[in-house]
């Protein structure tokens, strides 16, 4: 590859929290995050499960103060699945009276924002350029593409919407699928409209495991997540020249400090990305790492970066 | 209400305009369609006969384009376009809004269809569509209940076409990358899901394990009939929970509720299922047919015909009953 002028490198931003997490441990969150994170765009709001929203709503606006005074971007994030009426009223309500930016998670989403400066999040589909200009013409800034793209696609994309700030999910169990159907309490004998919260008992997901016990996704209300935590750290560097503006680090669970300082650091030059990913191993301990999906194999796959270009397959068998 | 019938090949493609489809949707042999499976759908010449066939009897065809363009290969998919087009298809079946726009933009007079795939699940999504690309007639993710059916098409300004028999996905359509996470073949850019292609059987003592990839996906004991290892229809353990997670290796039959959905403002009912052969088509498009105008009296015999062609007997009426939830 050629190299000219050395790319700009990108920023970093924090997708919303995905699980289920109780008031005040979410706001403390976002406090820390806000005094200490080295993040410049910070999405919240609930994404999953439009039954959860009371438990964060009270602290929104203390969150997004807090944020802003530490001069974070802050924009708010659509439900990814609309089927109620009350979930459309949300989303218009979002849309029309939000003063800050809305991440389109939905298609109700991208028509109520039509004509307005937005962003699109990684469960909306854009899988070609032509879909992303497509979105740019209708008033989309930014686009978080879907975590399932490989680089050949994420590089083309790019190259073929100049207008479009490109956002690449880096961090983060892997949003697989979302249903119609909760799984989470169906597994612990509870049915969507009866649920009781019960996905609030694992802040983290809760581990579904094959019948030879090894574990393989992780069930998050109606969502279903991958086992393994996509780490896109070693590929920072063809990002940046790929052109990706944003890296976005999805909430777990773990010390997302020491993660967004892994990664600011490794972005910086600071460190190396050998550096880099076993710091975020020391920040997520007993954590799995993928990055299979970015190199157009199999999702749960990690391939270890090894002596410049060639990379080797090593299948995680926990 | 119209039926619209299945056909992988030309040969169930006849016996479903023979049986009484109204239409028929099928899709070409490549990453174009989200039945993208070995020994599958149609070349343009069959396309092209198929379409005579089906248009000397006033029978529709539907082109099924409903895979997302691969950044880079956009070429593969508007030539699908262009031919199902110029081979005369009375609707193209899209899900890629850049897709859509290059169909509006070559095609303007090309009656628009939104796959199940694009994930349109509620009255604002389905007029983005409108206004976006004019669709037609949107097909619904199999997410929502009759009353929320009913509630949505009296305020959208588009057809309504919904899964009425067969297989059934326990996912929102077209927003799911489980298959891809576990072989690296993806439903949206590949049109596949849990490929044959990484499925084995193997014997383990008294147990027949059926695998996906490097997952395995169910095991079944001696006399246990042994099904297809579908990713969301598997078995696994869940804390000291062991069953099936997400959904029973159930199929979709919602043919008790004919009356409700017609109700509900629904146009058309879809029969799923392009990788059945010729013999299971014929079947259930011509009792679904018979069902369709049948008196009251007449429905539950031929309702219970339609219990005993499902896979494994089993059968829900998924999402379109809220307690499946």
């Amino acid at each position: 590859m050629t190299t000219t002028a050395s790319p700009s490198k990108p920023t970093l931003s924090l997708g919303p929290v995905y699980y289920l997490w109780d008031g005040p441990k979410w706001r403390d969150f976002y406090f820390r995050i806000a005094d200490e994170a080295p993040l410049a765009h910070v999405t919240i709001g609930e994404a999953v499960c439009s039954k959860r929203l009371h438990f964060i709503e009270p602290h929104v606006v203390e969150v997004i103060e807090r944020l802003e005074s530490a001069g974070k971007q802050v924009s708010l994030t659509s439900l990814a699945l609309v089927t109620l009426e009350r979930e459309s009223q949300l989303v218009r309500g979002l849309s029309r009276d939000s003063t800050h930016p809305i991440e389109a998670n939905d298609l109700s989403a991208l028509q109520l924002l039509t004509g307005k400066p937005h962003s699109i999040g990684p469960l909306v589909n854009v899988y070609n350029g032509a879909t992303a200009r497509l979105l740019a013409s209708r008033g989309a800034t930014s686009i978080c593409l879907p975590p399932e793209l490989p680089m050949a696609s994420v590089r083309g994309i790019i190259e073929e919407t100049p207008a479009v700030a490109f956002e690449i999910f880096a961090f983060g169990r892997v949003p697989l699928a979302i249903s119609a159907r909760c799984a989470h309490a169906r597994s612990k004998g509870l049915i969507k409209d009866n649920c009781q919260f019960v996905c609030a008992e694992d802040p983290d997901g809760l581990t579904v495991e094959t019948l030879d016990r090894q574990p393989f996704l992780a069930l998050n209300g109606v969502q279903t997540m991958s086992h393994t935590c996509q780490a896109l750290i070693q590929e920072l560097p063809e990002l940046a020249v790929a052109g990706a503006s944003r890296i976005r680090l999805s909430p777990q669970h773990c010390d997302m400090l020491a993660v967004a300082r892994a990664f600011d650091d490794t972005i910086a030059g600071r460190c190396s990305t050998a550096e880099g990913l076993a710091r975020l191993g020391s920040a997520y301990p007993g954590a799995s790492f993928s990055n299979g999906f970015h190199h157009g194999q199999l999702g749960a796959t990690w391939l270890s970066a090894k002596a410049g270009t060639e990379k080797e397959a090593v299948q995680h068998r926990p | 209400m119209e039926l619209i019938c299945p056909a992988g090949t030309p040969a169930a493609f006849r016996e479903a305009v023979d049986a009484g489809a109204d239409a028929v949707y099928c899709g070409f042999r490549d990453e174009t369609n989200a039945r993208n499976f070995p020994g599958l759908n149609f070349s343009r010449e069959e396309l092209r006969t198929a379409i005579a066939y089906a248009k000397q009897r006033k029978v529709m065809t539907f082109v099924a384009i409903n895979t997302f363009m691969r950044a880079g290969q956009e070429t593969l998919w508007h030539q699908a376009v262009d031919d199902a087009v110029a081979l005369g298809a009375d609707a193209v079946i899209l899900a890629d809004f850049g897709l859509m726009a290059y169909t509006v933009e070559r095609h303007p007079q090309q009656r628009l269809h939104v796959s199940v795939q694009a994930s349109a699940s509620n009255a604002d999504a389905v007029r983005f569509l409108v206004e976006a690309f004019a669709a037609k007639r949107v097909v619904l993710p199999r997410t929502l209940t009759i009353a929320d059916i009913a509630r949505l098409a009296k305020q959208i300004d588009c057809e309504i076409e919904v899964f009425a028999f067969g297989g059934l996905c326990v996912m929102a359509e077209g927003r799911c990358s489980l298959s891809s996470y576990a072989t690296g073949k993806s439903p949206n850019m590949n049109g596949v899901c849990s490929p044959a292609s990484h499925v084995r059987y193997r014997q383990d003592g008294r147990e027949l394990v059926s695998e996906l990839g490097d997952y395995t996906i169910n095991r079944f004991p001696a006399g246990e009939a042994a099904g297809y290892p579908t990713l969301c229809k598997g078995r696994f353990d869940i804390a000291e929970e062991r069953g099936y997670a997400f959904e029973d290796p159930v199929s979709l039959d919602v043919m008790d509720h004919i009356d409700a959905l017609r109700a509900a403002g629904v146009s058309a009912l879809k029969i799923e299922g392009r990788q059945r052969g010729k013999a299971y088509v014929a079947e259930v498009v011509s009792v679904m047919r018979r069902a369709l105008s049948a008196s009251v009296a007449e429905r539950p015999a031929l309702v219970a015909r339609l219990k005993a062609l499902s896979e494994g007997q089993k059968t829900t009426t998924g999402a379109y009953e809220k307690r499946w939830r």
